[in-house]
């Protein structure tokens, strides 16, 4: 999802009778539905693993900019380059509430982004695909948004205060992303014969990195289960896979446009659709940088980042050169 | 007027899992006391979980000047909401 393949600082699951009085104490809270907040005691894996997770989820808000930003300048009108703009604004603000949600966990913000520019950290693998046309912004929204929608509904309900409530903030925004995605790709579904054809091209381009976004399947993931356990993550990466792809298909199906995987058949005994698993080779190559756009958006990011240090430092030192002046006037 | 104790908002968590809201402010010497006092006035029954307590003096405020500046962009940005984009009962909630 935003944040895949999150390593858990151990191996396992605690067990009940291998924890201390206070880790136990711990657990009944979580058990029973009852927020951690950041002044309560934590262990330091679950310190360390949200940590993680929050700054990885951080990291995919602010990245995930980049697609998209890459299209401001080229909407076909401009209610939808304004459309485009508060969406990805609204990205940036998310990036801002995560790495709050994080920075109650003792690690500063500009550390996390440090990591990340050192290749330490990563984000979602989405981001590492190209947006190639006018449609693909319309798929993005749609499917990227909606597919991360599936993920963070369910996090709402995650055991750390500060990242559930940036999830319920998170969440009431990006039902805007969905459906303005959504609208668009619509618009080019019902165009003309070109139009169509971008839209069904954009589909197909973006419908195996959208439910990559959940990450391995459930028997590969060998990290989720003390995640479960202390409520970092509430549904498995197949549970949320699955969601996603029952609330989408017929979605495609309403715009006329073929089904990007020949997989996918309505299973009237599990009552879901089936699909084809995603090229999972694919998936682990792009995580270790392989994708198309790896290097660019890291360069960009990290450009932004240098390019912009004049103006965090001068902003610093003015705000001290005031705050010096207010003491000598005092 | 130099020995007033200085004002302090107070924030209270109302059940675990929501965010602290403001409730009041009070008068108290230090911050310990501040707490003291704010569990006393504002959780006599049961309102809270958790208090914050900030002096007065550090909080920065707009000016109720600048609210229509401020505020009254986003009127025209109705986009920013779902339902300015008719999506078809067809395809579910979205």
């Amino acid at each position: 999802m935003y944040a895949q393949m999150i390593k858990t600082a151990h191996s396992g699951v605690h067990k009940r009778e291998d924890m201390t009085p206070e880790e136990r104490a711990f657990q009944d809270k979580i058990d029973n539905d009852i927020k951690i907040e950041p002044r309560d005691w934590m262990p330091d894996d679950y310190r360390a693993t949200l940590i993680r997770q929050i700054g990885q989820h951080a990291h995919s808000e602010v990245v995930g900019q980049l697609p998209e930003g890459n299209w401001i300048t080229r909407a076909p009108t401009l209610e939808r380059k304004a459309i485009l703009l508060a969406k990805v604004q609204d990205e940036a603000g998310h990036g801002l509430y995560l790495y709050s949600a994080a920075e109650t966990l003792g690690e500063s913000r500009d550390e996390l982004v440090r990591l990340l520019h050192e290749g330490r950290m990563k984000y979602s693998s989405i981001f590492n695909y190209p947006t190639l046309n006018w449609a693909d912004i319309g798929a993005v929204g749609w499917l990227v948004d909606g597919a991360a929608i599936v993920n963070q509904v369910a996090l709402q309900r995650t055991s750390y205060g500060p990242y559930s409530r940036a999830m319920i903030r998170i969440c009431k925004e990006e039902s805007f992303h969905a459906r303005q995605g959504y609208h668009a790709i619509m618009k080019m579904a019902f165009g003309t014969p070109e139009q169509k054809k971008q839209a069904q091209d954009a589909v197909n381009r973006l419908w195996f990195p959208a439910i990559m976004m959940f990450g391995p399947s459930d028997a590969d993931s060998t990290h989720s289960e003390q995640s479960m356990a202390w409520k970092i993550k509430v549904k498995s990466n197949d549970e949320l896979r699955q969601q996603f792809v029952d609330q989408t298909v017929p979605q495609i199906e309403y715009l006329g446009l073929d089904l990007p995987d020949p997989g996918i058949k309505w299973n009237e005994e599990r009552g879901h659709y089936d699909f084809s698993d995603p090229d999972w080779s694919e998936f682990f190559d792009v995580i270790k940088g392989n994708g198309p756009c790896n290097v660019d958006r890291m360069k960009d990011r990290v450009t932004a980042w240098e390019d912009g240090a004049w103006v965090r430092d001068g902003l610093l030192a003015h705000a001290e050169k005031k705050a010096a002046r207010k003491v000598a006037a005092e | 007027m130099k020995n007033e104790w200085p004002l302090w908002e107070v924030f209270i968590r109302g059940q675990h899992g929501m965010s602290h809201r403001h409730v009041g402010s009070l008068h108290a010497p230090d911050a310990d006391m501040a707490i003291k006092n704010a569990r006393d006035v504002y959780t006599r029954r049961n309102e809270g979980v958790s208090i914050w307590v900030v002096e007065a003096r550090h909080i920065a405020a707009t000016a109720p000047g600048d609210k229509g500046p401020l505020f009254e962009p986003s009127e025209s940005k109705v986009y920013r909401h779902p339902t300015f984009f008719d999506i078809p009962d067809e395809v579910g909630h979205m």
